[in-house]
């Protein structure tokens, strides 16, 4: 127990560590693995503890659960889907969440690390909304799905052949390379910045302790950690919102 | 010139040339989204989804040079 925890909170030895994280368990469980237990098992209870007795007079929690899962059903699902959005509410309320919790782990105190900017679990939730949104798409119109998505109307003939390979690249080769890359390269982006500057101020700080200058790389640090919050919940945000317009697209597919 | 300071400075360009644009973009986006709000307050709302929308089409691009930045970092290592 006292091992998982000290992976948990673990402090990098290694700058490498920011990539490359070493086994702890057998079935190369690993610190990022670790984490996405964690936050798969904080989704679970999130949603489930505070509402499992729904009072009349809510709870705080319940308020805020409510509001945030009201947020995702009918700020995004509803808004965008449209009627029909009750029946995708099991994928993107769940993944919301999920995702909100693996990013905004890079600034909370002593994990400090956003499971997202490993490539693996962005892109396999990339795949899993590829397979999604196809199946959407084929169940509602048939192998009619490929033909509208790839065709326009209103295309010249000519233009065809043209239209028709950019379509498919940008729709079934670049939507989900773009949303993967997008979580990640955010996450990693943040990840890198928070470290340069928190390092910067230990060097400062430890190294040549008569250099006044470490409370500038601190300001830096602070306010970035603030920044890194927002963007935590946005990138939430967009992947879910994202995931909504695909499936809207694959439902309306003919205009 | 060396394979890996090519690399290097390949890296640096990469990123460098790759946020010109989306920066350029992000500010049209959000400059008009602005506007809109502005002028119809009661379509700030969808106003708002939109606009993120737009900003996470834009910079996809800029984070595809960002990728292409530790690729080619990467390269230069090995």
């Amino acid at each position: 127990m006292s091992l998982l925890y000290a992976q948990i909170v673990e402090v990098p030895e290694d700058i490498d560590h920011l990539f490359d994280w070493p086994d702890v368990l057998p079935l190369g469980i690993n610190r990022v693995v670790l984490l996405m237990f964690l936050a798969t098992a904080a989704t679970f209870l999130f949603l489930w503890i505070p509402v499992r007795k729904p009072r009349l007079v809510p709870t705080k929690m319940q308020v805020i659960v409510e509001s945030m899962v009201e947020f995702v059903r009918n700020g995004i699902a509803r808004d965008i889907i449209g009627s029909e959005s009750a029946r995708y509410e099991w994928l993107l309320v769940p993944m919301f969440f999920w995702v909100l919790f693996l990013n905004i782990f890079e600034v909370i105190p002593f994990i400090n690390f956003p499971v997202t900017s490993r490539m693996a679990i962005p892109a396999f939730l990339a795949v899993l909304v590829w397979f999604v949104f196809v199946f959407v798409g084929v169940k509602k119109h048939g192998l009619n799905y490929f033909k509208h998505a790839v065709i326009l109307p209103g295309v010249p003939k000519a233009m065809l052949p043209l239209v028709i390979l950019i379509e498919v690249i940008t729709t079934f080769f670049v939507r989900p390379i773009s949303l993967a890359v997008r979580l990640f390269a955010n996450m990693v982006a943040g990840h890198i910045m928070l470290s340069v500057f928190f390092l910067t101020t230990a060097a400062y700080f430890v190294v040549s302790p008569k250099l006044i200058a470490f409370p500038l790389p601190l300001t830096f640090a602070v306010a970035i950690t603030g920044f890194e919050m927002l963007v935590g919940v946005l990138q939430a945000f967009i992947f879910t919102l994202l995931t909504a317009v695909y499936i809207e697209s694959s439902i309306h597919v003919e205009h | 010139m060396e394979q890996g300071a090519a690399a290097l400075l390949g890296a640096g360009l990469a990123y460098g040339l790759a946020a010109i644009g989306p920066g350029i973009g992000v500010g049209i986006v959000v400059g008009n989204a602005v506007q809109a709000m502005v002028r119809q307050p009661e379509m700030a709302g969808q106003v708002r989804i939109t606009m993120f929308l737009g900003i996470a089409f834009t910079e996809a691009l800029a984070l595809f040079g960002l990728l292409l930045f530790f690729i080619l970092f990467g390269q230069a290592g090995a």
